[in-house]
């Protein structure tokens, strides 16, 4: 009896210890995210690491703009309100240079940092160290309704020049039923239209800036990107297409009003899905396309990010947590939770080597091979002194890409005519440029 | 004698300002009926404005991952308390240049008002700064105080012109009783001016309620009021039009009821003086 009761003793004040010690050493992180399906899955799984771990997460959810301002605002004065951040292949090797992120040298062997696709491992590295790990990725394709290419009598090869998916537009362009051949973004913004246009353009052979920081919209390469994609709007688009984003464009494209939709290879899942899309079982899928004898197909990679501020004081709790979220681990339990389908995208090798996913998500393959296609190092075809993909990697871009995407809008709802639109553009850019003192004008 | 007006010109009247009133709500009546349809039927071309398939489960959803009553209390919190601190600060302010106006009393007043035209943005970064050091970034204590400070031109202003309207002689007469300084604000002038004390409350409690640059941006998990309740729904990939919406509805509801039931006193307050 004696020999029970002390067991027991023993045995509850261990169980005290433990809750004690437990208690001691659970951490509370507030984590920053935009809104999204992948997002929304993650915080609702997050539940199981709290159990796991016994710390919680307080999650601050806000539009991506916002977000971009919120964090930036608190990483540069270092106000420690996040020990969690989501941000852009963007802004990771900016901050990165910046001191701002805790460098992620130190990641649990069974992590398999291997896995994670070379094109976003790069992006997220800065001297080959990582500064963020990968939630989900995109780069671009072409969407495409295969019944109405095929009324059409057109056929879009996998990889497709802009003249084929210039005549694909015209063919499939029914203008008396609601349908229009093509769909591309014309809302103004740095992450809006211009992440199109700069992909464009980087197909068409352009660059943003050459070597000595001389912006580019006055070349051969600017000025036919810029025609050819007023013309086939103009001619093939929807109406008020300058104010169409990537919602509104997938809107068009699910109620079966958009023939060809060229947008973030994320947009797969959501046109393929029955449940929301119209045209679900009839989408087909293409690279992006390029320009004849420019081997260069956009060069557009993003990706969703979980870094930490070097400001956050709970940098080990916080590596456990962003670890768990971007695991192989995780990515299984998605699939066993939600199906294949909804694992999130474009970070690592291993679920585009998996059948039940190839399966389950028939735009696995070109989401693939369009990542792999991407080089970030080299965005263009001619030589740049920038990195980046559809966006070029320096901290003024947010304010040089909205001014031009402004200038583009203007030009696709008609207020100006493209030279007019390419000169002030021309002029937006190098003014800032030189004011940032990248020359020495 | 009022001119006697016209049947016809009453009713076109009255059609007009039905109309402008439609036009005003209309927003805000699609962001109801929006909040009750399914993604698909929010995104429909052309979009259907009553028949469709009413549907709770954006409601659910929202509420199920979202913390509501938790924003909610806080918004309660942030904008009751900025505006009781504001029309503490303000009243006796208020009086003092209404009754006792000096040479500079004026300039004050548009040095106040002045306040209002810088853009908020350009005090961000220094606002942000003071708070980090202050330890008041993510509290409800700093937005009451960020809030109060903003609004308070506004509500010193407000009152300011509503004390003007009281007769000076009433509060003179009181003095000469024998009245205090405090018994002169707290027996003759508040009497008085509360209908204009009570629709600077109801504007003030609105403007805080729906303020959403310094909420957004001094927040994070803790004091996240309304407006960050809705700003976790916007979405720029993927279509969340229907769950916006019910955030959107659910956020204003309680200030629209709260409208509602005082908008006499607020239109009282805001269009007839003291002692009409």
């Amino acid at each position: 009896m004696t020999t029970t009761r002390a067991l027991l003793g023993s045995a509850a004040g261990l169980g005290l210890a433990a809750g004690l010690a437990t208690a001691a050493t659970a951490a509370e992180l507030t984590v920053a995210t935009v809104n999204n399906g992948d997002m929304i899955r993650m915080q609702e799984l997050s539940s199981r690491w709290e159990e796991e771990t016994g710390n919680t997460i307080n999650w601050v959810v806000l539009e991506e703009n916002t977000l971009r301002q919120r964090v930036t605002q608190d990483i540069a004065t270092g106000g420690g309100q996040f020990d969690v951040l989501t941000i852009g292949n963007y802004e990771v090797p900016i901050w990165a240079e910046q001191d701002w992120l805790a460098p992620l040298d130190n990641l649990p062997d069974d992590y398999n940092v291997d896995d994670i696709l070379p094109s976003i491992r790069e992006a997220l590295s800065v001297d080959g160290t990582l500064y963020a790990l990968p939630f989900y990725g995109e780069s671009a394709m072409v969407m495409y309704r295969s019944d109405l290419a095929e009324e059409a009598g057109v056929e879009i090869p996998d990889s497709p020049t802009w003249s084929e998916i210039r005549t694909a537009a015209e063919a499939m362009t029914d203008t008396e039923s609601g349908t229009y051949g093509i769909c591309l973004r014309g809302k103004p913004g740095w992450g809006e239209n211009m992440a199109f246009l700069t992909a464009m353009a980087n197909s068409y052979g352009a660059r943003w800036f050459d070597t000595d920081w001389q912006a580019q919209f006055d070349s051969e390469e600017w000025q036919a990107t810029l025609t050819d994609y007023l013309e086939m709007m103009n001619e093939y688009g929807p109406p008020g297409a300058a104010a169409n984003g990537f919602n509104e464009n997938l809107s068009l494209f699910q109620q079966g009003k958009c023939g060809i939709w060229i947008d973030a290879t994320v947009a797969a899942s959501f046109v393929t899905d029955p449940e929301d899309s119209q045209v679900a079982d009839g989408v087909e899928f293409a690279q992006f396309p390029n320009r004849e004898g420019v081997d260069n197909h956009g060069n557009w990679l993003w990706s969703w990010n979980l870094a930490i501020p070097a400001s956050s004081e709970q940098v080990d709790v916080a590596t456990d947590f962003i670890t768990w979220a971007t695991s192989q681990e995780y990515t299984q339990m998605v699939a066993e939770d939600e199906g294949w389908r909804a694992a999130p995208p474009g970070t690592r090798t291993s679920l585009y080597e998996n059948s039940d996913y190839q399966e389950a998500a028939p735009f696995a393959e070109m989401t693939l091979q369009s990542m792999n296609a991407v080089d970030t190092q080299s965005p263009s075809v001619q030589e740049t002194p920038y990195t980046g993909a559809q966006f070029v990697a320096i901290p003024e871009f947010q304010g040089i890409g909205t001014a031009v995407g402004q200038q583009f809008s203007a030009a696709l709802a008609g207020q100006v005519d493209a030279s007019q639109a390419l000169d002030n553009a021309q002029r937006s850019t190098q003014r800032e440029i030189d004011r940032a003192g990248y020359t020495s004008n | 004698m009022a001119r006697a007006v016209p049947n016809s010109v009453k009713a076109r009247n009255t059609a007009i300002a039905w109309i402008i009133a439609i036009l005003i709500f209309f927003p805000i009546l699609w962001t109801i009926l929006t909040s009750f349809k399914t993604e698909g039927a929010a995104i429909a071309d052309p979009p259907v404005f009553l028949f469709f398939d009413w549907t709770m489960e954006n409601y659910t959803t929202v509420q199920e991952r979202s913390d509501y009553f938790g924003h909610f209390m806080n918004s309660v919190i942030i904008s009751v308390g900025s505006t009781v601190l504001g029309l503490a600060i303000a009243i006796p302010a208020a009086w003092a240049m209404a009754f006792v106006p000096g040479r500079q009393t004026k300039n004050v007043l548009m040095w106040m008002l002045s306040t209002k035209m810088l853009p908020p943005v350009g005090v961000l970064v220094p606002i942000y700064l003071i708070f980090r050091d202050w330890g008041l970034l993510d509290t409800r204590v700093g937005l009451v105080i960020v809030l109060t400070l903003i609004n308070l031109p506004i509500i010193v202003w407000m009152l300011y012109t509503y004390f003007r309207e009281i007769p000076s002689d009433i509060l003179e007469a009181a003095r000469m009783d024998g009245a205090t300084l405090q018994s002169e604000v707290i027996h003759v002038l508040l009497p008085m001016a509360v209908p204009g004390i009570a629709s600077t409350l109801l504007l003030n409690i609105i403007l805080a309620w729906n303020e959403a640059f310094w909420t957004l941006n001094l927040v994070a998990a803790n004091a996240a009021p309304l407006t960050a309740f809705i700003a976790s729904y916007s979405s720029p990939e993927g279509l969340f039009y229907a769950k916006l919406s019910a955030a959107s509805t659910m956020a204003i509801a309680p200030i629209l009821i709260m409208g509602w039931f005082s908008q006499k006193q607020l239109v009282r307050g805001l269009t007839f003086g003291a002692v009409k």
